[in-house]
């Protein structure tokens, strides 16, 4: 039936279908465009028009001074915690996943085991105590802290994946490597990781994403607006002042959030798509 | 024989490693391989498992932000089975849960079958279905918060256009019409996971089966119920946990988008777990709804486990 409603409908009905349900998919983005791009006249127009008459950048501008705050102050934030929390998961994976994969030393299996068990956890139910722990460390209201806390959310996945990337290496290979000479840590180097790069890249990038987009761990763990990563910075452009939301100024800090993972996504979308399915299949 | 004796010489030209090489070889990878997996070994147990445990006990104390906290047994958890506010985000997390599942379900399958085909344009329209997954939720909602204000916002203008609704109304003044406007942006920022998961099912049906079928006579619904849904099965539970479970533990939408409103209607689990833990300081109190909830989302996970297992042996 499903093969079959491609053949049966009309070829001209696809094409309609599925062009209109694009414009649908995408008119959000357009509206966030629209939106950040225009004068603070067009933006108060009811009814609100589609495209600003003069496009300008001056909702971005604004975004220099929301409430005392800079945020490309807090744009800098989530690319710091982002990215060293995406290199620190990639490393850390890559190593143990080698580890439990390739060298079978006792208690291997228990570490494996114990990481595909926290999936079943919600984070959320365990971010009281990763308060208090925080606390305890002194690393309360420090990026590094919440860094921390993203590279442990999302190295269980990514073990998962750089585990598999290393078990289906051939043995032949590491030891064709260690007879010509390698050391261990050379032949992992220049003969593995070439061959694990797309387990490499899907793992990042999923670390990527799931931080960069990352709210509520957030806005629980960091309280100084001036350490606030971009998502819980929202909340403060959409607070407003003097009881006004400044809703052109809120979909340019929107689209500061928004269009890298788009370019990511459009760049590299093949492994986004394969880390999404086996992160459900898992 | 003239190989193996080969190998052996050249491992003998090898200098200082006498008989017991390929043990002690051995030996020192699995020490590598521990040492390689202690830091992430270490980063589990420091801020997962610990926290975990914590929560447990945490959930049997009476713990203040501030001071001392006192044992208290099972007091928190009789105190959530009787506590209004809790129950009724509970309700309102089952309410949102069944009603968004169905609607992901029914729309990521339709948009699954019009992009089976897999020729380019059909591969172009799955990337835009697909592209808003790649957003963060939160920022979709302060999106669709815009789009859905009254008289500013294009979604409200096009719904008053359309005469869906009145010219004075306001989308987040009604609990059913704050909650379909948070239903809209979840399924716009989801449903193309779901279509990629159908779509890999749909996939995995060979097209003969379904030929097969309409040689013999059976009508496209028949053919849709009776073959291509229970072969799914798999796919369709794995899709109806990922939603239930997400649904479940729905907080960014709710927060941003209807700040639990109106008068308290749209608290979900974790908002409540949260508006108790950190705006009330009852962390112990917070922590046996912690708790609580994983309960609730093991039995979902076990259920899931069932429906798969099920599926094997037919």
């Amino acid at each position: 039936m499903i093969s079959d409603i491609r053949r049966s409908l009309p070829r001209a009905a696809w094409w309609t279908l599925n062009v209109a349900l694009t414009v649908l998919f995408l008119s959000p983005l357009v509206v966030m465009a629209s939106m950040a791009l225009k004068s603070s006249g067009d933006q108060g127009h009811i009814p609100p028009t589609l495209l600003p008459s003069h496009p300008t950048w001056a909702n971005f501008r604004k975004l220099t001074s929301v409430q005392g705050l800079n945020i490309f102050h807090n744009l800098l934030n989530s690319i710091m915690v982002s990215v060293s929390a995406t290199l620190l998961v990639v490393l850390l994976a890559s190593m143990a996943g080698y580890g439990i994969a390739r060298t079978k030393f006792p208690g291997a299996g228990i570490v494996f085991f114990v990481a595909l068990a926290s999936f079943m956890i919600p984070f959320q139910a365990i971010l009281t105590p990763l308060y208090m722990l925080l606390k305890n460390m002194g690393l309360n209201d420090s990026l590094v802290g919440l860094t921390l806390v993203y590279v442990t959310f999302n190295l269980p996945f990514a073990l998962f994946i750089m585990r598999n990337a290393f078990a289906s290496v051939p043995q032949t290979l590491e030891e064709a490597a260690r007879v010509d000479g390698c050391g261990t840590i050379r032949a992992i180097v220049q003969i593995m990781v070439p061959i694990v790069k797309p387990g490499l890249i899907t793992a990042g990038l999923m670390a990527f994403f799931n931080t960069w987009n990352e709210f509520f761990a957030a806005l629980i763990l960091i309280t100084s607006q001036e350490k606030f990563t971009l998502p819980v910075t929202l909340t403060m452009v959409a607070s407003g002042s003097f009881g006004q939301i400044d809703w052109g100024s809120l979909q340019a800090g929107v689209a500061l959030t928004i269009i890298p993972c788009i370019v990511i996504y459009l760049l590299l979308q093949r492994y986004y798509v394969s880390g999404m399915l086996s992160g459900a299949l898992k | 024989m003239s190989t193996s004796t080969a190998s052996l010489d050249q491992k003998r030209a090898l200098p200082r490693r006498g008989g017991a090489r390929p043990r002690s070889l051995n030996r020192r990878r699995q020490i590598l391989g521990a040492l390689f997996t202690l830091p992430t070994a270490v980063m589990i147990a420091t801020f997962f498992l610990v926290p975990l445990g914590m929560t447990f006990w945490m959930s049997f104390n009476q713990w203040p932000l501030l001071g001392k906290h006192k044992w208290i047994g099972l007091e928190n958890y009789s105190a959530a089975l009787s506590d209004p506010n809790f129950l009724q985000a509970l309700q309102f997390t089952l309410e949102y849960t069944v009603v968004i599942t169905p609607i992901l379900l029914v729309l990521g399958f339709g948009l699954a079958a019009l992009v089976k085909r897999g020729n380019r344009p059909a591969r172009f329209f799955q990337s835009v279905y697909f592209l808003p997954v790649a957003i963060g939720l939160a920022s979709g909602s302060f999106l669709w918060l815009f789009m859905a204000q009254s008289q500013i916002g294009p979604m409200w203008d096009l719904m008053r256009r359309i005469g869906l609704i009145g010219a004075k109304s306001n989308l987040f003044a009604g609990h059913w019409s704050s909650l379909m406007v948070v239903i809209a942006m979840v399924t716009w920022k989801v449903v193309g996971l779901q279509m990629l998961l159908l779509l890999a099912g749909l996939q995995s049906i060979p097209d003969e089966v379904t030929e097969a079928a309409r040689v013999d006579g059976a009508s496209g619904w028949q053919r849709l119920w009776h073959i291509t849904v229970p072969l799914m099965r798999p796919t369709l539970a794995l899709v109806l946990v990922f939603s239930v479970a997400g649904s479940l533990l729905a907080f960014d939408q709710f927060y941003i988008m209807t700040s639990g409103g109106p008068s308290n209607s749209t608290i979900t689990a974790v908002y409540s777990i949260y508006r108790y833990s950190f705006i009330q300081f009852k962390l112990g109190y917070g922590a046996a709804l912690s708790v609580l909830l994983m309960v609730i989302l093991a039995m979902v996970s076990a259920v899931q486990m069932l429906l798969l297992r099920n599926t094997d042996h037919t």
